[in-house]
């Protein structure tokens, strides 16, 4: 074992770090649009060198590397830690552009990659409905092809959108086929969503966050689509939901907020008064255990990936692991937190308007350690994977038809 | 940047499992957990032969990570033997007694200071003790040593009730020796490493099981509460496989925070270690609880690991001691 990276990636480190110190950060008195464009050229040289959107081809805007998942670590390492802006995040960057990468037309590509990485186009994900969560198979908003087939017309609900007030577009599942079996019916559409048949609502959530920067519903209303924004073959939207980002997704940085998170706990006891306290004490080694066990595995993940071995079955457990962690903390906060938890925290969520808060604020972490057992595969699909695709347990037959 | 085992180690691991397998079919175990012995000569010669008593020695090449990787696997097939206390010994340069410890004609038993309890005492050649307040001694078999054989409730490492003469044997490092608290680190190391083989076996019983019986027309595995329950003893074992191979690395690598991180893992694995076989026998239902099944073999063993150098409690206290808070 050994954690160094290595000559050659510390050397490539020296490099990322010059280049750092001579474009970043901006000049102070930058503000507003100045300061906007002045990131934009920023990730534009960034991307010249190589250091952002590895894995996409230069023609659409990206560096075209080759896989390195060790250059690739130093790479956020160095950035975050002059608090450098890495590519554009959210759905666009995670979801769109590998869809399209693997299953995109060449119109399609040339129409959405750029324009994503750039920043101009910000993407929903139109997948949960109220009445399809977990079975997301069970989608029922409609699609259907206008009298000269040019066109989809899409009318029903989406729900759980994040960044649903700035998205520009969404990409989405909806059922076509309402006669095939369940996982046929479906196809993968893009949308505009500036047109008059999209309306979009804020969802107010059980931390209380509300506006513009939580989640939204979406109201389909013969909204239209052209039917070359359709991705894939029709009917097979399922499908092509199932891709992935495959490349250098391996980081070591996902533990980092865990830890960052052990840390302020750790903080709040002593701020408290009670970090004398044994059962204090005991509890908090016990919920490092966890923590560390967390961190160290997505070591494991990350060192395997660099020598392109396979990990085994950890990488299905670190979002359960993850999940059941931020509970640990949250009992063990609202127990340190006392009747500072009669207190509702300025700015809920930890988005809004804030003033001065004091140990009220882990009411945010409290609540928002629930939204992770339900987000991005809840907790119960997660116990189903790690049994089925981890210890080979047979199929629930409800579910034997999902792939 | 290197943490996942290399293709050596792993062969390793399987040289170990493989020569175990056959050393201790779960029939060789009941016979050994109903006789009196606390040793088996034939099977702690062939691991000897394959040279795991030397690992700790100061030429092997090898470190802590590969020794806990053996324990690891003993802990998997509940095997008999002072493993531990063998490596230990020959780590803390054997007293005189290197070679022979090394190629394991001598055997030593582990006595945590303080402890009257002392597994596999009665086959013992030496006692190494170790102490983090009084130093680390080696004390040979014989004057000044009195065993008193009980009725064990661990049957794969019977312990004894040991006394020791306070001036019995000889000192190897004192209190402040820093041998003496890397010593006592490495133990807890490998007593984690122990304990993840043992939970990782369990677990690995659990899901077989769970596969193949069948109830109400079909494999319980299929049930949810089941395989939900299955899927936490295997969330609970497997991510916690790094933090014995951390500790182990840190150890290796002198580390500033190699104490702590052995404190850590011996205190998460044991807990690791006794839920996952209790969850076992839950998950086998009837089975499990009989004696004939030997799944109580790895619940014993978990009991011992847990008690054994220190409690989690205890292990967690210092842990919290060690980092200032």
């Amino acid at each position: 074992m050994d954690l160094s990276y290595g000559e050659a990636a510390e050397a490539f480190r020296a490099e990322v770090r010059a280049f750092l110190s001579s474009h970043w950060p901006p000049p102070s008195d930058l503000r507003g649009a100045d300061l906007k464009a002045f990131v934009r050229a920023f990730r534009g040289l960034a991307t010249e060198r190589g250091y952002l959107y590895r894995a996409i081809q230069k023609r659409y805007g990206g560096s075209e590397q080759p896989v390195d998942v060790i250059r690739a670590q130093v790479i956020r390492e160095e950035f975050s830690r002059v608090r450098a802006p890495m590519e554009v995040g959210g759905n666009g960057m995670n979801m769109t552009v590998p869809t399209l990468l693997e299953k995109g037309t060449d119109e399609q590509k040339e129409l959405f990659i750029r324009k994503t990485l750039e920043g101009d186009y910000i993407w929903g994900q139109g997948y949960s409905e109220p009445g399809a969560g977990s079975d997301l198979a069970s989608v029922r908003t409609k699609g259907e092809l206008s009298a000269d087939g040019s066109k989809w017309i899409i009318n029903g609900q989406k729900i759980w959108t994040s960044q649903g007030m700035q998205a520009t577009h969404m990409f989405m599942l909806v059922r076509t086929e309402p006669d095939a079996p369940k996982h046929d019916g479906i196809t993968y559409l893009l949308i505009d969503l500036d047109q008059p048949g999209v309306t979009r609502r804020p969802i107010r959530q059980m931390t209380g966050e509300e506006g513009d920067h939580t989640f939204c519903e979406f109201f389909f209303d013969n909204a239209e689509t052209p039917v070359s924004w359709q991705v894939g073959t029709r009917g097979q939207g399922w499908y092509v939901s199932r891709t992935t980002l495959k490349h250098e997704r391996a980081s070591i940085g996902g533990a980092d907020g865990l830890g960052r998170q052990f840390a302020k706990l750790v903080e709040l006891a002593k701020e408290v008064g009670r970090i004398d306290d044994p059962l204090v004490r005991d509890r908090l080694v016990q919920i490092e255990g966890f923590v560390l066990a967390h961190r160290y595995s997505s070591y494991r993940i990350f060192s395997c990936a660099a020598a392109g071995e396979d990990p085994g079955t950890v990488p299905l457990m670190m979002k359960l692991l993850l999940t059941e962690i931020g509970h640990e903390m949250a009992l063990l906060a609202q127990e340190l937190i006392g009747e500072h938890g009669f207190i509702e925290p300025a700015g809920a969520g930890g988005r809004g308007h804030r003033g001065p808060r004091g140990p009220e604020k882990w009411l945010d972490q409290i609540m928002g350690s629930l939204g992770n057992s339900i987000a991005g595969g809840a907790s119960n699909i997660q116990r189903n994977i790690i049994g089925e695709r981890g210890l080979g347990l047979p199929r629930d037959l409800a579910m034997s038809g999902e792939r | 940047m290197h943490f996942h085992l290399t293709e050596e180690q792993t062969a390793i691991q399987d040289a170990v499992r493989g020569t175990l397998a056959d050393c201790w079919p779960i029939e060789r175990i009941h016979a050994f957990a109903d006789g009196e012995a606390d040793f088996d000569r034939e099977s702690w010669d062939a691991l000897m032969a394959l040279g795991l008593g030397g690992i700790l020695a100061p030429d092997s090449g090898m470190g802590l990570l590969d020794a806990a990787l053996a324990c690891e696997v003993a802990g998997e097939a509940a095997a008999a033997g002072p493993l531990i206390g063998q490596m230990l010994a020959v780590a803390a340069g054997g007293g005189g007694h290197l070679d022979a410890l090394a190629n394991g004609d001598k055997v030593a038993a582990l006595v945590h200071g303080g402890s009257t309890y002392v597994p596999c005492a009665r086959a013992a050649d030496v006692f190494l003790i170790v102490d983090r307040d009084a130093g680390i001694r080696l004390v040979p078999a014989g004057d000044g040593v009195a065993i008193e054989t009980v009725k064990a409730a661990d049957r794969t490492r019977p312990v004894s009730k040991v006394a020791i003469a306070e001036d019995a044997g000889e000192r190897l490092f004192g209190p402040d020796d820093a041998m003496t608290a890397r010593l006592a680190d490495a133990a807890l190391v490998l007593v984690a490493a122990d304990a993840l083989g043992g939970a990782r076996k369990v677990t690995d019983m659990s899901v077989a099981y769970a596969r193949e019986r069948e109830q109400f027309g079909q494999p319980i595995g299929r049930f949810q509460g089941l395989k939900h329950q299955l899927a936490h003893m295997a969330l609970d074992v497997e991510p916690a496989r790094a933090l014995v191979w951390y500790a182990a690395y840190a150890w290796d690598a002198g580390l500033p925070d190699a104490p702590r991180a052995a404190a850590l893992a011996k205190a998460h694995l044991c807990d690791v270690y006794v839920r996952a076989t209790r969850a076992a026998v839950a998950a086998h239902g009837g089975i499990g609880y009989t004696w004939e099944y030997g799944l109580h073999y790895w619940f014993r063993r978990a009991m011992f690991d847990r008690a054994w150098l220190g409690s989690p409690a205890e292990h967690r206290a210092r842990a919290a001691d060690l980092a200032g808070w």
